[in-house]
């Protein structure tokens, strides 16, 4: 858990333009996510959602503005530091990227043994997370043997089994039954209870209402920030 | 780490299997043909320095040249470079020589009123005058001196045979050119392809915050352990092939006159270590090109 007063920022958009080519994905978005929030970023297809999530984790590089994680400016860190930068974040992916050729464990193991962790200790948190997302049965399965439902809770495992400080989550339960999804976001909200920063897009708007937490509006690229930037959700604006 | 990086580097082998054995098979192909090379060059360099230990110049004098001469004439040869001896023989000792020779046809000699042959010098050559060229001024600069009627040097197929010898190293060094850029070329295209066939494996990698580094060195270790694999098949199969070589000619014509012997550990030493270079630089190249973003 972590202090109620430790309210700083760590994640910081100060007026971020992203062009694919002569298309403008995000128009002027600036915004703060202080520590510990659990944020969703929704808003109709093509809003510019999965962009947002890709230009904190440099799958995207800004056109214009300036990107701030935990006080790191983004276009000036050096090429050889963004795989630091992005053990910060823990990634849920909406086509959930596990490697296929890979067991559960192994897909999972991935995070820990890329920052250089010991042996002994992978085996342990990887062992430990699996019981957190009741896949320890299915740690020698190949993701492709497993259900959509088991293969987002292996994906959820990879992105916390790092302790990052920043969970991003594309679209989590976009392709789950309701079961699945349940899960998938309960475990988000124990991570978020532990202390992690937790950032969803999602255009689901059952699933805002059911979870709740700060919305963050994305309609054409621009961020409506007239209706909810500083407030927790508000069923009008959906 | 380390243990981890070879792990992984053995696990792509296996998961690329055929890839895998096509490259190890070209490398040990090209290992083959270029140690078959070496083994030649040193082999046939031990029997050309065999052969020109008995390397001789024989320098027939003029007649009736006078004792004190013959000494002067004799510190000259032993002053030239590239001599290793010099004998004097004169021409009773010739003659006696050739009926030593000619025992069955002794009586050919009985009716000789005056004796034919000219006093000579032999001089030989060191094993380390080994270019032909040398063997030939030194000739011309024997046959130079008044007092000197006639050289020969009877091993003249010699100087073609090193003629052919310079030209067989001018093309192993050209074949072992090629080969060293074609397995390179094949070690990079192998290690392209399994980057393509896991692209989706190293950009996956590369977002939940592997280092390059990290993504790098199984790629490395796959290309070096090619090499060596590829260069211990090609010895290998060398070295059988040696064997069964060996005892062939060892039974033969050239039995006795020499040993014919194998690579010595320093240059298979050599061979696999460059092996594992080019491995290495397969590896480089093709990361390099493929794993720029």
């Amino acid at each position: 858990m972590i202090d109620a007063d430790d309210k700083s920022s760590v994640i910081r958009m100060f007026h971020v333009h992203h062009n694919y080519g002569t298309q403008k994905a995000l128009i002027d978005i600036t915004l703060d996510i202080l520590k510990n929030d659990f944020v969703f970023i929704t808003g109709p297809s093509g809003a510019g959602k999965t962009t947002l999530l890709k230009l904190l984790y440099l799958a995207e590089a800004v056109t214009e503005g300036q990107v701030l994680i935990d006080g790191m400016n983004l276009s000036r860190i050096p090429r050889k530091r963004v795989p630091l930068l992005r053990r910060k974040f823990g990634i849920i992916f909406q086509d959930y990227k596990l490697i296929a050729s890979r067991s559960v464990f192994d897909n999972v193991s991935l995070v820990l043994e890329a920052g250089g962790k010991k042996r002994r200790l992978i085996q342990k948190k990887v062992r430990s997370v699996l019981r957190l997302v009741g896949m320890e049965d299915r740690q020698t399965a190949l993701p492709l043997s497993l259900s959509g439902g088991e293969q987002q809770r292996v994906a959820v495992a990879r992105a916390i089994v790092g302790d990052p400080k920043i969970i991003l989550a594309d679209e989590p339960t976009g392709s789950l039954d309701d079961d699945s999804a349940g899960i998938v976001m309960d475990l988000l909200r124990g991570v978020h209870i532990r202390g992690t920063t937790v950032i969803i897009a999602t255009h689901d708007k059952d699933l805002i209402r059911k979870t709740g937490g700060r919305v963050l509006y994305l309609k054409e690229g621009r961020l409506d920030t007239s209706s909810i930037i500083e407030k927790d959700y508000d069923d009008s604006i959906l | 780490m380390t243990i981890l990086f070879f792990k992984r580097a053995i696990e792509d082998f296996r998961k690329n299997r055929l890839l895998n054995v096509v490259t190890l098979l070209t490398v040990s192909l090209s290992i083959l043909i270029v140690s078959a090379f070496i083994l030649f060059f040193i082999n046939t360099n031990e029997i050309m320095n065999f052969w020109k230990k008995g390397l001789r110049i024989m320098a027939y004098l003029k007649a009736d040249i006078p004792s004190s001469e013959m000494l002067d004439l004799r510190r000259q040869f032993q002053t030239m470079s590239g001599v290793e001896s010099v004998i004097f023989i004169s021409k009773e000792d010739a003659l006696k020589q050739l009926k030593a020779q000619m025992k069955r046809q002794a009586s050919l000699f009985d009716n000789l009123v005056k004796n034919p042959l000219p006093d000579a010098f032999e001089i030989r050559m060191s094993a380390a005058t080994q270019s032909w060229e040398r063997v030939e001024f030194l000739a011309a600069q024997i046959e130079s001196l008044d007092e000197v009627e006639e050289v020969e040097y009877g091993q003249k197929w010699l100087g073609r045979f090193t003629q052919i010898f310079d030209l067989f190293t001018f093309t192993g060094y050209a074949m072992c050119t090629i080969f060293f850029m074609a397995a390179v070329f094949i070690m990079a295209n192998t290690i392209r392809l399994v980057i393509y066939s896991r692209r989706d494996e190293i950009e996956i990698m590369r977002l939940v915050g592997a280092a390059e580094r990290f993504i790098k060195i199984p790629f490395y270790i796959q290309g070096l352990l090619q090499g060596a694999l590829g260069a211990g098949i090609g010895l290998a199969v060398l070295f059988v092939a040696f064997l069964f070589m060996a005892s062939n000619i060892e039974r033969g014509f050239f039995s006795g006159f020499f040993n014919i012997q194998f690579l010595p550990p320093l240059i298979s030493g050599a061979i696999v270590l460059t092996s594992m270079l080019v491995g290495w630089l397969g590896s480089y190249l093709s990361l390099k090109q493929f794993l720029k973003g």
